[in-house]
Parts: C-alpha cells; structure tokens; sequence
C-alpha cells in the first residue's frame, strides 16, 4: 500500500497527540513519588532534578505499607477464587443449560449501585461481629469477582462446542468428570481473563473496603486515600504509594494484555 | 446410558446452587433489605425503633434540595462525560483501525487509566489540579491565561471532575469500538470502493452505521457505571467544596455512613437505582432499533 507523505507524518502526530494526554499524569506521579516535598512545591514545576527514595521508604516504614498490602492481597486471591469455584460450574449451567435466570440476576446486579448492598451488610455484618473481619470483606469483593467470572465465562464455555463433552460422555465419564477434565482445560484462556480483571478490580476496589474494614483488614486504596487526608499533604510520599498500589495491576495487564482487552470489550462486540 | 445417580442427574441444579445461593443472600436479599429499609424511618443515630412510615422518606428526600442538586449533577456529570467519551473514543479507534509498528504497546497505553486504582488516579489529579503547586495552573499561566481553582472551586469542580471522568474512561470506547471494528466484514467496503465513494462518505454511510450498535452498548456500559461513579469524586472532593460534587452516589453514601439516616439513604438509593435502570432500558430500545 503507498502512502502519502501526508499521512507518513501526520499520522505519528496524531498518534502522540492519543498518547502524551493519556501518559501524562502517570509521568508526574512517577516524577513526583521520586521528588522531596520542596521540589514538589517548587514553582514552576520541575521536570529535572535530582531523585531520591526517600518517599518510598517513608510509604514502606511509617504506614503500615506491608500489613495493607497484605491484606488487600488475602482478600484479593481468596475473592477471585471463591469467585471461580462458585462461578465456573454457574457460568458452565448458564452456557448449557440456558439458564438464563441466574444471569438476569446476575446482570441486575451489575445495574445496583454497591451502596445499596453495602448499606444492609454493615446492619448484617455488625450485628454478626464480622466487621473488620477478612471474612466479610471477601464476601464483598466477591460481589464484584463473580459476575466477572460469570459474564466471561458463559460466553467463553459457549464457544466450545458440545460434541466436546459428549464424546468424553460416549466414552463412559460423567458430566462433572467432562467438565473437569476436558472443559476446564480448553477454558485457560477465558479463566485467565476472568481471573485477571476480577483481580483487578479487587484490588483496586475502594468503596466496600471503606465501609467494612478499619484498622486491621484496612486495604491498600484506604490507606492511600487516609494518606491524603492530613492536613499538609506529603505529596511525594502520597505518589509514592500511589505507584505502589497501582504497580500490581499494571504489572498483570502488561502480561496479559491481551486477555484483558479481551474481557473489557467482549460485552459490548459480541452481541 | 450409563447409571447415573442423583449427582448426575441433576447437575443442572448443583452446578449452578452455589452461586445462585450466594447471589440470593449476598445480592438479593439487602436490594430487597434496602427497599424494606425505604419505607422506614431508621436513623442509627436516635435508637429509637424503626417505624414503617410508607413513603415518607421518597417525599421528605424529593423535598430535600441537596436530593434534586445532587440529581441534576449525576444527569450532567454523566452527560458530559459519556457525550465527549463516545466522540473521542470513537475518534481515536478510527485513527487507530489500521496497521502501525507499536500497535500493541498503544493499546498498553490505553488499558492503564482503565486499570490503575481510581482512588490513586484521583489523588494523581489532585495535584494536577492543585492551585497553587499544581501543573495545569502552571500550563495556564505560560499560556497568559488566569487561573483556575479546578476542584477546590464550587464553580469548576463538576467540569473538572468530567476532565478526569473523560481521561479515564475515552480509552474504554476505543477499545470497544477498535474490537468492534476488526469484526465488521468487508464486503460493504469493496463495493463502495467500485462505486468510487469517497473516505468520507465511507465512514459516514458504511462504517457508523455498521458500528451503531457498537457503540451504543459502550454507552450504555460507560453511562450506568458514570450514574454510579464513586472512587474518583470521593477521592477527589469528598463532594466538595461544599456540596458542589455531590452526586447522588456520594449522597446516598453521606446519608448513610455519615448521617447514618439509613430510611433516606435508601430512598436515595432505590432513586438511583431506577434512573439506572431507566437509562439502560432507553438505550437498549434505542438499540435494537439500529439492529433493524
């Protein structure tokens, strides 16, 4: 195909006018978590000076960094695979079975705004004891992991054709032998996805961690944002944990990039 | 076939138990809680008795100006968002649609807005947006303009909320919009081609067309999650400078876990929930009307 000279350099410009706004503010943060306050403060901003650590060690030593990042990883990993034990062999059922009830649940679901569960679990999980408890937040995070893993699993186990199972049936397994054995394992790619961003969105998630959790099970976004709270905000210590928190998700979108185009958009091409 | 006991015959009812079981108690049941809860006059802070009171709080939250504020905020928030969203994004997937060395890394860039910590975005753009240290005040000022106060002014802080709302969320359209068009067949393009149709007439009589669906279900998606935003504002303004962020979101949340006048906070809610649902159903028939 010929190109117009035109188009070979207008074309480039376009495309770094999509991606210098989109970058940005990334940069600065990134910028920002290696400046001391003064250079933060400094006016007109600066983009040369000389970097320190000092922020990140500050983040890591004076709050508390490791046991947030710990429990915003426990409640993570045990959300997205409670999600998955529950929500596999659903989304299979969904697929197969054409039971569409589950689904519309699960789509009104999608519809509510999180206050109006989280309103009626803070009466209920109070009055059980289980505020600040592990247990309560990963029940809520589960809340947002199983559509996920619903929504881009029936679609996916829809993609496999039937004969798969049954000639595994002919051959004398059971469906749940089928499923496990022949379905699961053509699935990876579709598990990886729903994995993937349901992750992600537990982790990023800020409002039901807010209301459930405090000193003890307290997660990595509520101790950024408590973080701003003070009154003088420490900029560059506040940057600092704001690159940290966001590290993890990057990190997973950068290996599975395309899993998670994937899931992001499959909803809205596929039907 | 071979014996099959009670398991098997109905694992079209086991498969799918625990998780409807789940969404019963953990879903259902407080939508059902909170809709109860509306029709009350619960506060925590009185520790008087619950009193069923029927459709007292719908009427003294509609009475409420800060209910109907914060209403017409959540329309023009989502408004101005969605609206520039769907523009931009359908824009730059159709400058994108095409094959270019760095394809792949582009489409990195555009997933990071959509997966990094909103709490932690929100915090980036504070600082963006500080007045006086922050580094648009500074772009102004190199470009002569004046100020601005951005989120810590009552009269900025809805358009500059929409600015981070429209960073975040363009590159979710893109994507869906890119996706959608790898799948359009090329058949229609190759007899517009016969027919000498120009790029422009292409676009505007083959490719929107074919996309409109599409697109539509990005802006149904975009817009029930924009109703409901929540991380960003908090983040960013708690609802501030006075109550000149609130959305309805950050009402109901304020009503609830501040006030902790739980019969209003639901009527909030169930409000919310409606305009929800209303707008996807509006959009969907908008849809399927495309389809035909």
């Amino acid at each position: 195909m010929r190109k117009s000279l035109r188009f070979r350099i207008g074309f480039p410009l376009l495309v770094l006018a999509i991606i210098l706004p989109m970058l940005f503010p990334f940069v600065w943060m990134l910028l920002s978590a290696f400046k001391t306050q003064v250079d933060i403060i400094s006016w007109p901003p600066k983009f040369f000076f000389s970097p320190t650590l000092l922020n990140f060690r500050k983040v890591i030593s004076e709050q508390n960094f490791m046991l947030y990042l710990k429990n915003s990883s426990i409640v993570a990993f045990c959300a997205v695979a409670f999600s998955l034990a529950l929500g596999l062999p659903a989304a299979y059922s969904i697929a197969r079975f054409q039971q569409k009830k589950l689904s519309v649940l699960i789509l009104i679901a999608r519809l509510m705004p999180g206050i109006s569960f989280l309103m009626p679990w803070y009466i209920i999980f109070s009055r059980l004891g289980l505020m600040d408890s592990y247990i309560a937040l990963i029940l809520s995070h589960m809340l947002i992991a199983l559509p996920v893993v619903v929504w881009v699993m029936s679609a996916y186990f829809e993609s496999i054709p039937r004969e798969m199972e049954e000639s595994a049936m002919v051959d004398g397994a059971t469906l749940q032998r089928a499923f496990m054995t022949i379905i699961i394992p053509l699935s990876v790619p579709g598990v990886v996805t729903a994995t993937t961003l349901s992750f992600i969105f537990s982790w990023n998630n800020f409002m039901f961690s807010q209301v459930l959790s405090m000193q003890k099970t307290r997660t990595l976004p509520i101790a950024v944002y408590n973080f701003m709270s003070y009154a003088e905000v420490d900029w560059g210590g506040v940057m600092a944990a704001a690159v940290a928190i966001m590290a993890p998700a990057i990190i997973l979108t950068m290996v599975f990039q395309k899993y998670v185009v994937k899931g992001l958009t499959m909803g809205a091409v596929k039907g | 076939m071979i014996k099959s006991g009670f398991f098997e015959r109905n694992l079209r009812y086991i498969f799918p138990l625990p998780a409807l079981i789940f969404v019963l108690l953990l879903m259902v049941f407080p939508v059902g809680y909170t809709l109860f809860i509306s029709f009350t006059d619960w506060t925590l802070t009185s520790g008087r008795p619950l009193k069923v009171v029927g459709l007292e709080s719908y009427l003294t939250v509609l009475k409420e100006p800060r209910f109907l504020d914060a209403l017409g905020r959540t329309f023009a928030f989502t408004f101005g968002a969605v609206v520039a969203e769907s523009i931009l994004g359908t824009t730059i997937a159709l400058v994108l649609n095409r094959e270019f060395r760095g394809k792949n890394a582009l489409k990195f860039i555009l997933l990071l807005p959509l997966v990094a910590t909103p709490v932690a975005i929100g915090i980036v753009w504070n600082l963006f947006y500080d007045p006086t240290i922050g580094f648009l005040n500074y772009v102004l000022s190199v470009l002569g303009l004046p100020q601005s106060g951005w989120v810590t002014a009552s009269a900025t802080v809805l358009p500059s909320l929409v600015i981070v709302d429209i960073w975040q969320w363009t590159p979710m359209i893109a994507l869906i919009v890119l996706a959608g068009l790898a799948g359009l067949s090329t058949e229609p393009y190759e007899s517009a081609k016969v027919d000498g149709a120009s790029s422009v007439q292409t676009l505007v009589h083959i490719t929107l067309p074919l996309l409109a669906p599409t697109i539509l279900t990005a802006i149904i998606l975009r817009a029930i999650d924009a109703l409901k935003t929540y991380d960003i504002i908090y983040a960013m303004t708690q609802g501030g400078p006075g109550y000149a962020s609130e959305t309805l979101n950050i009402l109901a949340y304020k009503f609830s876990f501040e006030y902790f006048n739980l019969g209003q906070a639901s009527a909030i809610l169930v409000f919310l929930f409606f305009v929800v649902l209303l707008f996807s159903l509006g959009v969907m028939q908008l849809r399927k009307r495309f389809e035909q």
